[in-house]
């Protein structure tokens, strides 16, 4: 169309216009009102509008030739030709175009014309089937019409006869299964058919029916029963056999029983082997060499664990699956026979029995749990034991956690801590016999004859190794006790070990209790020596022991408590014994085990000096050549060497420091002085005043005790060696004393007194404190023998001192 | 309420032997033996008179050597028997006699002292008793509560009853026993059972204590190492028949009941030296003397093994005794053994304690050095447990 417009550039309204006129134009054709366009100004209704509807060619022909010029005219007219002509060509190339289109659209209608005919003919014959059919339907119809509802009652017949015939080869259906085992198909056929039977149970028929299947199904529940009873059959199996009994309505309660009792047997069979295996212990420790070959304690908890509390907690889940969990949906049934009640009781009462159950056997298993740690009885490592315990007392949490409301964690806590104690106890006797043995071993070593060759182990030696083998067995056993309340032991964090475990077993009654048990024993050694006949503690194994204890005193207990506290950290508050209490007891023992040291050295002193003063005839002695007193020195001496080997030397009056005084001459030099007027005068008094009255002499010595401090022979010594030793030396001149007044001297006799006292004065003094005491008691030995002299003629000084120089 | 203070009378002579008179109930009197080898021994009849604090004394010359032991006649206030010790061919021996005190010394008489003094009178002696067979004599015992003429004498390892017949001027051994064992055994002390009819005897050797009955002259009981060491003296309890005090010199003084010797029913040890003496009360037992040679005295309260364990239960015999308890508290509960006194008047070892025959709140003591030192209970306990 552009074609057709571009040759004519000058018509009015333009090339768009004239398109546009071509569009109205089909638009228009087409019934599309196109309205409103402002910017036209051609007017529709204008019949000079050569495009428009109204145009009318007189009209617009008048106008034009009114209207315009020849040219004007001549263009329009050439202009109006080349619009036909391009008009024309458009109307060509639209007839061309759509003439294919036209031509096959017209064949297709021929064609549909044609096939339309044929349908319309099908269509006939088939309208007239169908009357033909519905004639027909009709008809049968309504011929058939009265037997369809005898077909129906057929039919439900039917069914019912299959019915009846399930119900009447039900017992044989069911005695089939029961020959062929099919256990739970037999029981489903039967609950399908029992409400029935049950219904129609007032029929002869039905009722021999019902019978025979009550007596089928009595045989079975006989054979489940059987199979349940006879203890081979696995525990599925078994609960197979419930969930089918229950199924059959057998009282739940026996079956509970039932169920429970065949779990016993089972139970009861693995407690059984347990404790034979408990019985084979002690059988064997009776031959020699078989207590290694029982099984260890660790082995049998795990036994028990693994057999016992397994199968224990494998039967309380299938009881509680089928018996307290499943019996609501079983109640259904059962509601049908029982009633409500009696199936809400069920797992209360199934419950109830279980408890009762599982505290039965476990009851017995604990008693031979107990029983078998009981027999642990070595006080060497416990980590087996304490493994054992551990293992044993997780394994019944397993039992709490399928039981919550059993007191059966509880007892076995209650069997972990009862063993704890018990363990404590045994360490406790073992650590007394350990420390009893060590005492035996020294004393062996004490009053072993010392072999010439060999040196005998020295006293400090022999406390060393004592104290030291004590202390590292409190130490081992402490470490052992450790374990029970190690991190990673599951009972450590119960109450009991955390506090009273900590505090009252292990550091009171193990630890303390321990240290009091060596200061009883030790006291005891005070108490039955030289009593009743008592065989006799050798004297330095008093010494050692009281060393021992001051030791202890001083530093021993404070330590091993301080120990015991680091690692036993208890959170109890009970009071505890303080470390002053019991340091104050061992300083007591410490003190009256030296004070029965020095009795019991004095004694053996004492026994020598009064056999030789009891057993010499002092009348018709001989002239003193030498002192009687040797032994007596040696010994002292022995002792002071013994006592310094365990104590200090201690303090000595000031007066008889001077080391020179250890030579005779020196001694009795420098004694004379002061040593004359002590007894010589008195003696001299004795003799010289012989026709005086006796009673001058008995005036002097008592204005001379008046002046003397009172000597207390047996008394507290020091922790020193030369409060001992002066104890010792004091008792022994005591009794010296006291036998020389129960006895007659001669001459002689007297002057061999002289001797021996002057040969004590001058080698004791240097083992006593206060040397004056010494002299005292020398001067009443004297004093006493002169006058219990027939003859008084005392010896020259000087010639005493020749013959003690002598020797 | 203040005690009165300690009566010291002085000997001139060492002494050992003490005993009160014990045929004498009326006033206090104690004969005390000196031991002295130059000098002629002395017996000190001691007379105290208890309103003045007074003491007279009379001496009797006891010419045959030195005492070791005293003991008079339970019937008559005049006889009594010593052990002596006298030195023949340069040996000494012990023997024992029985001697009559004059007439006009029996009951006491008021010379003053230094008349007695200046003339002291002699004893008369009864008899002998002669065992020069058989040893050193240890002890003599009188029958107790008899009529004087039954004496056990111990020496060396015999036991001996004697009787004396006539007018006690002569002496027969009835019967005699002889302590058998290992060794050389001494008997160094021994005790007349004033219960059972008197026929028990009780003596000490060594470590051992031994019960005789005298009808058969055997053996009845042996406490075997009674004490650590040498038992020195015994006493029989005299209300309860089978208790028994013993003391030595482990410095214990300890109470067996005979029927069970294993253990001793109390064991004490407040001494610092040996126990030489141990005396029961005659009236109140649980008061027991004890002295030692730490030159100590002891008055312990036993009462717990006493025979009024509750304290005095007063019935009628009891109150018609006492003149002034009119009242009434009771002490059910049992009191506490404890030490009553300590006294410390002597200066030397004491040897012998003995309780006044006379009154019984009243007693004495006896040092080596001849200090003799009269005591009484405290009266605060002489009226706790009178009322």
């Amino acid at each position: 169309m552009s074609a057709v417009t571009d040759p004519d550039p000058d018509c009015p309204g333009s090339d768009p216009a004239r398109k546009r006129r071509a569009h109205g134009m089909l638009k228009l054709y087409y019934g599309i009102n196109e309205e409103g366009k402002p910017g036209e100004k051609c007017d529709p209704l204008d019949p000079c509008d050569i495009n428009g509807a109204r145009f009318e060619p007189e009209v617009y022909l008048n106008k034009l030739r009114k209207d315009s010029s020849l040219a004007e005219l001549m263009d329009q007219e050439t202009g109006m030709v080349k619009q036909i002509r391009s008009l024309d060509s458009d109307m060509q190339t639209l007839v061309y175009e759509n003439y294919n289109k036209f031509i096959s659209a017209t064949d297709t209608i021929r064609k549909m014309k044609n096939d339309f005919k044929k349908m319309e003919d099908e269509m006939d014959c088939l309208a007239a089937n169908m009357a033909a059919i519905t004639e027909f339907s009709a008809r049968i119809s309504g011929t058939l019409q009265g037997q369809h509802q005898q077909i129906t009652k057929l039919s439900g017949v039917h069914t019912l006869l299959r019915k009846l015939q399930f119900l009447f080869e039900l017992p044989s259906r069911l005695n089939q299964c029961v020959a062929m085992e099919a256990f739970p198909q037999a029981v489903t056929y039967y609950t399908k058919a029992r409400s029935v039977l049950h219904q129609y149970q007032n029929m002869p028929s039905f009722q021999g029916i019902q019978n025979d299947c009550q007596n089928i199904m009595a045989q079975l529940a006989q054979k489940l029963r059987e199979k349940f009873s006879d203890g081979v059959s696995s525990s599925s199996e078994l609960s197979e056999c419930v969930e089918l009994l229950l199924r059959l309505d057998e009282p739940a309660e026996e079956l509970c029983d039932k169920f429970l009792s065949h779990a016993q047997c089972r139970l009861e069979e693995e407690l059984a082997g347990l404790e034979a295996e408990l019985g084979a212990g002690p059988h064997q420790q009776t031959l020699p060499t078989a207590s290694s070959s029982s099984t260890d304690i660790l082995e049998f908890i795990d036994k028990g664990c693994n057999n016992f509390v397994s199968s224990l907690c494998l039967v309380i889940a299938s009881y509680q699956e089928l018996f307290i969990t499943s019996v609501p949906g079983m109640s259904v049934s059962t509601r049908l026979q029982d009633g409500e009640l009696a199936s809400r009781d069920v797992p209360r009462m199934a419950s109830g029995k279980l408890v009762e159950f599982v505290d039965g056997l476990c009851g017995r298993y604990f008693s031979v749990v107990e029983q078998r740690i009981r027999e642990e009885k070595g006080v060497g490592d416990n980590s087996l034991l304490v493994r054992a315990l551990d293992r044993f007392h997780r394994r019944l949490q397993a039992v709490s956690k399928v039981l919550p409301g059993s007191g059966v964690p509880a007892r076995g806590t209650e069997i972990v801590v009862g063993a704890a104690r018990g363990r404590v106890q045994q360490y406790l006797a073992g650590l007394k016999s350990f420390y009893l043995d060590s005492l035996t071993d020294v004393r062996q070593a004490l009053s072993a004859p010392r072999l010439p060759g060999k040196e005998a182990p020295s006293l400090a030696e022999v406390l060393g190794g004592l104290s030291s083998a004590v202390l590292t067995q409190v130490k081992s056993v402490l470490a052992y006790m450790h374990l029970f309340t190690a991190k990673d032991v599951s009972f450590a964090s119960k109450a009991y070990f955390k506090g009273e475990f900590c505090s009252q077993a292990v550091r009171e009654g193990l630890v303390v209790g321990f240290i009091q048990f060596i200061c009883q024993s030790s006291q005891q050694f005070c108490e039955s020596v030289g009593e009743r006949g008592a065989p006799s503690t050798p004297p330095s194994l008093l010494l050692l022991l009281s060393r021992l204890c001051l030791d202890y005193e001083s530093s021993t207990i404070s330590y091993i408590l301080t120990l015991a506290d680091e690692q036993f950290l208890g959170q109890d508050q009970s009071p505890l014994t303080p470390v002053s209490v019991l340091c104050a007891q061992a300083r007591e023992v410490a003190q009256r085990l030296l004070n029965h040291y020095v009795k019991l050295q004095g004694l053996i002193v004492s026994q020598m000096l009064r056999k030789s003063v009891e057993t010499r005839d002092w009348i018709n002695t001989i002239e003193p050549a030498m002192c009687a007193m040797k032994r007596v020195v040696e010994d002292t001496t022995a002792i002071g060497v013994q006592v310094g080997l365990l104590y200090e030397e201690g303090v000595r009056k000031a007066q008889s420091s001077d080391s020179s005084k250890r030579t005779f001459s020196v001694y009795s030099s420098r004694q004379q002085p002061r040593y004359a007027p002590s007894y010589t005068p008195s003696l001299s008094d004795a003799l010289v005043c012989r026709p005086q009255r006796s009673m001058d002499t008995n005036l002097l010595s008592n204005i001379q005790k008046l002046f003397s401090e009172r000597i207390d022979i047996f008394s507290t010594v020091e922790f020193n060696k030369v409060s001992v030793l002066t104890g010792i030396i004091k008792i022994s001149l005591k009794t010296l004393l006291e036998c020389v007044r129960l006895r007659s001297f001669g001459r002689f006799g007297l002057q061999q007194i002289q001797v021996d006292c002057h040969y004590l004065q001058l080698y004791l003094w240097r083992f006593v404190s206060d040397e004056n005491v010494v002299h005292s008691l020398l001067d009443e030995i004297v004093g006493s023998a002169a006058h219990r002299c027939l003859d008084p003629a005392p010896m020259e000084q000087s010639v005493i001192e020749v013959i003690c120089e002598r020797g | 309420m203040e005690d009165d203070a300690p009566v010291i009378y002085g000997l001139e002579f060492q002494a050992r032997a003490l005993t009160a008179q014990t045929a004498e109930t009326e006033s206090i009197r104690f004969l005390v033996g000196t031991q002295s080898l130059k000098y002629d021994n002395q017996i000190h009849i001691v007379d105290f008179d208890d309103e003045n604090n007074i003491i007279n004394k009379n001496v009797l010359l006891h010419q045959v050597g030195e005492i070791w032991h005293l003991s008079a006649s339970p019937a008559d206030k005049s006889v009594l028997t010593t052990c002596y010790s006298k030195t023949s061919d340069s040996k000494v021996v012990t023997c024992a006699a029985v001697w009559r005190m004059p007439k006009e010394l029996e009951s006491g008489n008021h010379e003053s002292p230094d008349d007695s003094s200046s003339n002291p009178q002699t004893l008369e002696l009864l008899c002998h008793l002669d065992n020069t067979a058989h040893g050193n004599m240890a002890c003599v015992l009188w029958e107790p509560m008899g009529d004087g003429k039954r004496l056990v004498s111990l020496a060396d390892n015999y036991v001996q009853l004697w009787d004396l017949q006539g007018s006690s001027n002569k002496a027969v051994i009835s019967s005699s026993a002889t302590l058998e064992g290992k060794g050389q055994l001494k008997l160094t002390s021994g005790r007349w059972s004033p219960h059972h009819n008197c026929t028990q005897v009780a003596t000490a050797n060594d470590t051992a204590i031994r019960g005789w009955d005298i009808r058969s002259m055997s053996q009845i009981y042996c406490i075997e190492n009674a004490h650590g060491q040498l038992v020195r003296d015994l006493d029989f309890n005299p209300n309860k028949q089978y208790y028994l005090a013993s003391c030595g010199d482990d410095c214990k003084v300890k109470f067996w009941d005979v029927r069970n010797i294993n253990e001793p029913v109390k064991s004490l040890e407040d001494h610092s030296h040996w126990v030489w003496s141990v005396r029961y009360n005659q009236s109140h037992d649980q008061l027991v003397l004890t002295g030692s040679s730490d030159s100590r005295v002891i008055l312990s309260n036993m009462v717990s093994i006493s025979s009024e364990p509750f304290g005095h239960l007063v019935d009628e015999d009891d109150l018609s005794d006492q003149e002034d308890n009119p009242q009434e508290d009771r002490r059910k509960e049992p009191l506490q053994d404890s030490i009553i006194a300590t006294y410390e008047e002597h200066e030397d070892s004491v040897y012998a304690v003995e309780w006044s025959s006379a009154d019984p709140w009243l007693f004495a003591s006896l040092s080596y050095d001849g200090r003799l030192v009269i005591n009484r209970v405290p009266r605060a306990l002489k009226y706790q447990i009178l009322l």
